[in-house]
């Protein structure tokens, strides 16, 4: 798994990273993970110096500029406390990506320890943890699109494990499911014919299971595919996992 | 707004290609799913193990080529060494009029598209003929393949009907068994008629210097038949170490291309026609083409030389569904093609080099691959590359500010406050490229920036 490795866990003080597009759009996507964290007993620390994981310009070909950015979240995440992201997208950058642009650095051990101590949310919480099931009630159907930049990582399990966990939740299935959103970050404005099309088409997938909801473990999949379906006056209801859970637990001691 | 070429092709693709591109993708990858999965407990490890196999070829082509060059001389096959497209296409030529041969029967080989073969041919006087059903309905078409194993996917069953017709082979019909029956029977004294043949090689193998050539429809066998002389077109990367490696590749290939436990056609050429065989070529040659490879070899993208051409990233590619091949402007298309063919270039990549771009990152590539070829990676090396090397991207927002932005916090925290003016402003009126494109095909959500961090400082208190 691309997560193998990892610096084993000893107490639950957690420094939180937020990512960008919480930080600048979906705010409470980020609320409902320290909830959440708190929930399961977690000393939530949030660094007020952090910015974004990198990825953007790493994608974009400008790893010099990247490279400014991962150091920069390296001298952030300085404390050996686990670094929890909502984002399988942001999580991976830090643990496979900047390994990658960082191959012929200097700082290159800083960054892999990085990458050791960071976790995605769902992957945190189930196999970090240990957490198996969810308490509370949330009644809904449920199509949970797993996010690309989990792949070979046990987060997407871990989230279906969870949601699925919930009294009143149903999970259902779309077709292709394997298939990107079509976001992929600067892909989404450099090709937007195509990454539109990629969006629609899992939208007419998703549609045909008629779920409630629409969850992911990434906001920048929901925002891509939320946006697509309002411009076409046709509004779906997204929600990250996490909303979910603290929605679930609402009103529990 | 400018976007990037292949974005731009996929938007002008026909509604009928499309829907032709994306149904044959789709059904190809799903087939190959199931048929891994039903017949192995784990594929997976299978090509994780392939995986390292391959690289492990291209790490030691320095020992394995004269291995096998001295192994291939030992059978009586004559080897030549062709390190560009021009030095290959006259190897060809040069063997053909050592013998007078003046027609050329080919099976599928994708190096000869590379090289470009066939027009080289026809300026010499000498006629090549493709003996796989697509190609040589791409042939008559005068078009390109547009995928690695299906060269027709872009087409459907009505559009070939009418090649057909346009070209004498009898009236319109669009019965996929009348258009074979016709195919056949116009081909079969074709190869009676040929002096030489042609084929490409799925392996190489170095220990006993047996050459596999696979088809599903038997076309490489007659081409065999009737021939006095084999040429094997060949890339350098195509050697497995040992016989016995065989039985992992053939069931990974053929699983993984067109989801069969094995290709109908498994052919182990071993050498011309020995003593006491009855039939069979009488002369063979291997021309082992370079054509860029020793560059790709010497760059941090030498993993991609580890393909085995079987076309299960461009099934699943989302980019390629909704592009088709020929959007790539290459021989190679999709994912692999993207690392691939800019490479191949050498100095040129400049001119392929956003073929890299055109990629959500979605990994969905290195998941089927049969030799585990991390391509993400490799794409994003090029995206590197291209950027350090200066080279335009259209719509690919620059990084400088960000980069600024996101290493002073308290910038960051001022842009994320200064950002709510979007929700007030007309985002049309936001002279931002990337806004425009983002917004063409989307509507942005309201901008919250610094919310959350207000919140945690009054839940803290």
């Amino acid at each position: 798994m691309l997560t193998d490795g990892r610096t084993p866990l000893s107490g639950k003080r957690v420094q939180l990273m937020a990512t960008c597009l919480c930080d600048a759009f979906h705010a409470d996507a980020a609320k409902a993970t320290v909830e959440v964290l708190e929930r399961l007993g977690c000393e939530v620390v949030f660094p007020e110096g952090q910015t974004c994981c990198g990825q953007p310009a790493f994608n974009g070909g400008d790893w010099t500029a990247s490279r400014k950015v991962v150091r920069h979240a390296v001298r952030t995440f300085e404390s050996d406390d686990p670094v929890v992201v909502p984002s399988g997208s942001c999580a991976a950058m830090l643990f496979h990506g900047a390994k990658l642009e960082f191959e012929h650095e200097p700082d290159l051990g800083e960054v892999v320890a990085l990458g050791r101590k960071t976790w995605e949310l769902g992957d945190f919480i189930v196999n970090g943890l240990g957490v198996r099931s969810w308490p509370g009630r949330f009644d809904a159907s449920i199509a949970l699109h797993r996010s690309c930049h989990t792949r070979g990582t046990g987060s997407s399990d871990a989230v279906a494990l969870l949601l699925g966990s919930i009294a009143g939740v149903r999970m259902v299935e779309f077709g292709e499911g394997e298939q990107c959103c079509g976001f992929g970050g600067t892909f989404s404005v450099a090709f937007p014919h195509i990454s539109g099309a990629m969006g629609s088409l899992k939208l007419d997938h998703v549609r045909a299971a008629n779920p409630d909801v629409l969850v992911s473990g990434d906001m920048g999949c929901l925002m891509h595919l939320g946006g697509i379906a309002n411009k076409a006056g046709k509004p779906i209801r997204t929600m990250h996992f996490a909303q979910i859970l603290r929605d679930a637990a609402a009103g529990l001691p | 707004m400018r976007t990037q070429p292949i974005d731009q092709a996929a938007a002008a693709l026909d509604a009928e290609t499309k829907a032709a591109v994306y149904d044959g993708s789709k059904v190809g990858h799903e087939k190959r799913t199931k048929v891994l999965f039903d017949h192995y407990a784990d594929p997976n490890r299978l090509r994780a193990l392939a995986g390292e196999i391959k690289q492990h070829v291209v790490e030691n082509l320095d020992t394995y080529l004269p291995a096998l060059e001295a192994k291939l001389q030992e059978n009586g096959v004559k080897v030549h060494w062709a390190s560009t497209a021009a030095a290959a296409c006259e190897a060809v030529h040069g063997i053909m009029k050592g013998t007078g041969a003046t027609k050329l029967v080919k099976a599928k080989t994708m190096v000869s598209e590379e090289i470009e073969l066939e027009g080289y041919l026809k300026d010499r006087g000498i006629e090549s003929l493709e003996t796989d059903l697509g190609e040589f309905i791409v042939q008559l078409d005068h078009d390109h393949p547009s995928h690695i194993i299906k060269p027709i996917m872009h087409k459907n069953r009505r559009q070939i009907a009418r090649t057909f017709e346009k070209n004498g082979l009898g009236a319109y019909n669009d019965e996929p068994g009348v258009i074979t029956q016709r195919a056949r029977q116009y081909l079969r004294h074709r190869y009676l008629e040929a002096d030489v043949a042609l084929t490409g090689a799925n392996f190489v193998v170095a220990e006993s210097g047996r050459v596999v050539v696979v088809t599903n429809e038997g076309n490489s066998r007659f081409c065999l038949a009737a021939t006095r002389c084999h040429i094997v077109l060949v890339g350098i990367e195509k050697i497995l170490p040992r016989d016995r490696d065989l039985g992992l590749f053939l069931n990974l290939l053929a699983r993984s291309g067109t989801a069969q436990q094995l290709t109908v056609y498994n052919e182990f050429v071993s050498g011309p026609r020995g003593r006491g065989q009855p039939d069979g070529p009488e002369e063979m040659h291997v021309v082992f083409v370079d054509n860029g490879r020793t560059d790709v070899l010497a760059s941090e993208c030498r993993d991609i030389l580890r393909c085995i051409r079987c076309g299960a990233c461009l099934n699943v590619c989302p980019v390629y569904r909704q592009a088709g091949g020929h959007a790539y402007r290459s021989v190679y298309p999709g994912p692999v093609g993207a690392v691939l063919s800019p490479l191949l270039l050498g100095k040129r990549f400049p001119e392929k080099a956003d073929l890299p771009k055109a990629s959500s990152l979605c990994g969905a590539c290195n998941e089927v691959c049969p030799v585990n070829i991390p391509i993400p990676d490799l794409l994003l090396r090029l995206r590197d590359r291209a950027h350090r090397e200066g080279i335009p991207s259209p719509g690919t927002p620059p990084m400088g500010a960000w980069a600024i932005l996101a290493t002073q916090p308290v910038a960051w925290r001022a842009a994320l406050a200064a950002g709510r003016i979007m929700n007030v402003l007309p985002t049309g009126l936001i002279p931002v490229p990337a806004l425009r494109a983002w917004e063409s095909q989307r509507v942005l959500p309201p901008w919250r920036g610094g919310e959350f961090r207000k919140w945690l400082k009054m839940r803290r208190q």
